[in-house]
């Protein structure tokens, strides 16, 4: 399952519970009963319930997320073994070198010569795998290691004025050595 | 809450005269624009879906009307519903909230000539230094044009929020003691405090700030326009555009969700009692909801990463509160209640639903590891055309409906608005599918060009559009006609619109 299938299924889930929890409640609408005190003592017992599951959520959501910092330090070198060196200008990339091994990482050094622009890497199925921002007088390191080999596609995911569209490049992560 | 104010139509709401004129101004403007920026809307879709062929550099001026548009509208019919329950607690002046709207006009005035007549298209966002570098489909001269439009809507809330926050010092003493800050941690909780203070002092404190932010990008923007030699850092610059553009579209759903405030126990004839939890979530939400314009930069790696942490956390931690706690306290007034639907609590129950569902999704995209691969994708306006289109519009609706329930109470039943809700609610999750699924398949947000395999998931997103569309203009005629009819006879329109509520 890829990145994007899980986080549009954890987002249905959300959306059924949600919609499940409204339907519960507007079915009870228009139905009234007669101990008001004893439904407002449930609600806020619920109500605190909720609560602590979600501070709950909160903390281990966090640590769970961020633990391993998605993103590689920007001031040190990364140490990679391949560098990409990824330049943006409207409208176009230019990437050195367009050859990629994969299983071994890679460090993209991402700026651009005019506006902003987003380098967005596109596996050969049409998903984005990884992504970082071309921002001008800034370089970006955006590190990753290719597991699959093919012809991957950069295309612009920052809209960058009337010839954004087709503003894209490809690259070829190539089988590691030996297979 | 006193029983009073569980009145349908309480005699401190009434409107007459300018009062009423102004007020309707902002209303009907508010629907037209939005059935206008709805049809942009849907001609960009068709476009993807590959059912019209509007040319990219007419896409994006669209794009940008679109964007601005909205936002604008927003805020600006939302600043209506803050004035109406505002005022019945707090002075208001009417030439502030009138300079509020000829501001507004002024302003969309400049945005529409820079779009339509000087071609300008670098989006809402005026994203440094793109609106300096139009490669010829633009003027720099039409970019100030754009950001002098903004600069008169900003002066326009600022002068709105301005008196409000002397309103409610005047009547509370400091915007801490209006915010309920007192009973925090502890004390009885004076039950009259007006949920629609706290709220509106919220906005006054933490919309006043992005406006500011935003002063800031436009002055340095225009700057950057007439001397070019002037050079702007990129992180400086992106961090206050959003820190604006992120304050001043939520504020549009921190206003309209007073109405759910003071109609909802209206409708359900409970009281709507005011917790600590209430408070609580409002003061962390106006305190967190200043900070967490990072998540819009979490892919702009230059960013120091403690505010890119910053940004997720605070993400995660300002909507919430107060999505939650008005939700549950909603909720917990509807149920069980005695009280049969009309179409004003349909739609703001139902602005609940699109406010935290979309939150939902906007949530899961401000944490890091998923902004890597959803940011800039249809996941992004998949959900904040959530929470916009299925929350703020709902909300505004419900509000809109409520009020022209006492001119025209027949309007308010269900029958055919009733259908129409359904319409509306069914092509809207047909529309939003289209983006979140185009999200699941990495569609670039904010693009012309389309390749295959995005087609069909536009053209689904498309149908639900047109739906929605239509539903909407419903809405806008029907309302608009009984916002311009005068007010039923005082015993027929009341028991009109009593019997409507029960």
């Amino acid at each position: 399952m890829k990145n994007q299938d899980v986080i549009l299924t954890i987002w249905l889930t959300g959306a059924v519970l949600i919609s499940l929890g409204f339907i519960f409640v507007i079915r009870q609408a228009g139905q009234p009963d007669t101990d008001a005190a004893a439904r407002v003592h449930a609600s806020h017992q619920w109500q605190g319930r909720l609560f602590i599951v979600m501070v709950l959520a909160f903390i281990v959501g966090t640590w769970a997320t961020l633990r391993t910092f998605p993103i590689p330090r920007q001031d040190v070198a990364s140490g990679a073994p391949q560098t990409v060196e990824a330049v943006g200008r409207m409208w176009s990339w230019e990437l050195r070198p367009d050859k990629i091994d994969a299983g071994s990482m890679v460090e993209f050094r991402v700026t651009t010569v005019d506006v902003n622009h987003g380098f967005g890497v596109y596996a050969p199925d049409g998903r984005i795998v990884t992504q970082t921002q071309a921002m001008p007088g800034y370089t970006n390191r955006l590190v990753h290691t290719f597991a699959e080999p093919g012809i991957y596609t950069v295309q612009c995911i920052e809209y960058c004025g009337v010839g954004h569209g087709p503003m894209r490049a490809t690259f070829e992560v190539l089988a590691p050595r030996g297979q | 809450m006193t029983m009073a104010s569980l009145t349908l139509y309480p005699d401190e709401e009434r409107l007459a005269g300018t009062d009423r004129l102004v007020f309707n101004l902002y209303l009907i403007t508010g629907l037209v624009l939005f059935v206008l920026m709805m049809l942009l809307g849907l001609g960009m879709r068709w476009t993807q879906a590959q059912w019209l062929g509007v040319p990219s550099n007419w896409f994006y001026q669209l794009l940008s009307m679109h964007g601005a548009g909205m936002v604008g509208t927003s805020v600006m019919i939302t600043t209506a519903t803050m004035w109406f329950f505002l005022r019945k607690y707090v002075t208001l002046h009417l030439w502030a909230f009138a300079a509020n709207y000829v501001l507004f006009m002024l302003g969309a005035l400049c945005i529409i000539g820079a779009i339509f007549g000087g071609g300008y298209a670098a989006l809402w966002t005026f994203l440094y230094p793109l609106p300096m570098q139009g490669m010829g489909m633009w003027s720099p001269g039409a970019s100030a044009l754009f950001m002098l439009g903004y600069l008169l809507i900003g002066v326009g809330s600022l002068i709105f929020y301005f008196d409000a926050a002397a309103g409610i010092i005047k009547v509370h003493g400091n915007l801490g003691r209006a915010l309920g800050l007192q009973w925090l941690f502890g004390g009885t909780i004076n039950q009259d405090h007006p949920k629609a203070v706290v709220a509106s002092t919220s906005m006054v404190i933490a919309n006043s700030l992005g406006i500011l932010a935003g002063a800031v990008a436009l002055v340095m923007s225009l700057a950057a326009i007439f001397f070019p030699e002037v050079k702007l850092d990129m992180v400086l610059i992106k961090a206050l555009i959003y820190w604006f553009g992120h304050m001043y579209i939520n504020a549009a759903i921190y206003m309209g969700v007073i109405g759910i405030y003071e109609l909802l126990p209206r409708y359900t004839h409970r009281p709507y009692g005011l917790s600590r939890a209430f408070l609580w979530g409002w003061a962390t939400t106006s305190t967190l909801v200043i900070i967490v314009f990072p998540h819009h930069l979490l892919m702009d790696f230059a960013v120091p990463h403690w505010m890119l942490v910053m940004g997720q956390i605070a993400s995660w931690g300002s909507g919430f509160p107060v999505v939650v706690v008005t939700t549950w306290g909603a909720l917990s007034n509807i149920y069980k209640a005695d009280f049969k639907w009309s179409l004003p609590p349909m739609l703001l129950i139902l602005s609940l639903f699109g406010w935290v569902t979309g939150g939902f999704g906007a949530f899961l995209d401000s944490t890091i590891v998923v902004n890597l691969t959803m940011h800039n994708t249809q996941w992004v306006p998949g959900h904040f055309h959530f929470y916009l289109l299925l929350g703020v519009v709902a909300m505004t609706l419900g509000f809109i409906y409520h009020v022209v329930g006492d001119r025209s109470p027949e309007t308010v039943q269900s029958g055919l608005g009733g259908k129409v809700f359904w319409l509306y609610f069914a092509g809207a999750l047909v529309f939003l599918f289209g983006f979140l699924d185009g999200g699941r398949l990495s569609v670039p947000r904010r693009m012309a060009e389309r390749i295959d395999a995005w087609i069909f998931t536009d053209q689904v997103g498309a149908v639900g559009g047109t739906l929605v569309f239509l539903a909407m203009l419903y809405f806008a005629a029907r309302l608009t006609a009984g916002l311009l009819q005068t007010r039923a006879p005082a015993g027929a329109g009341r028991a009109g619109a009593a019997h409507a509520a029960r």
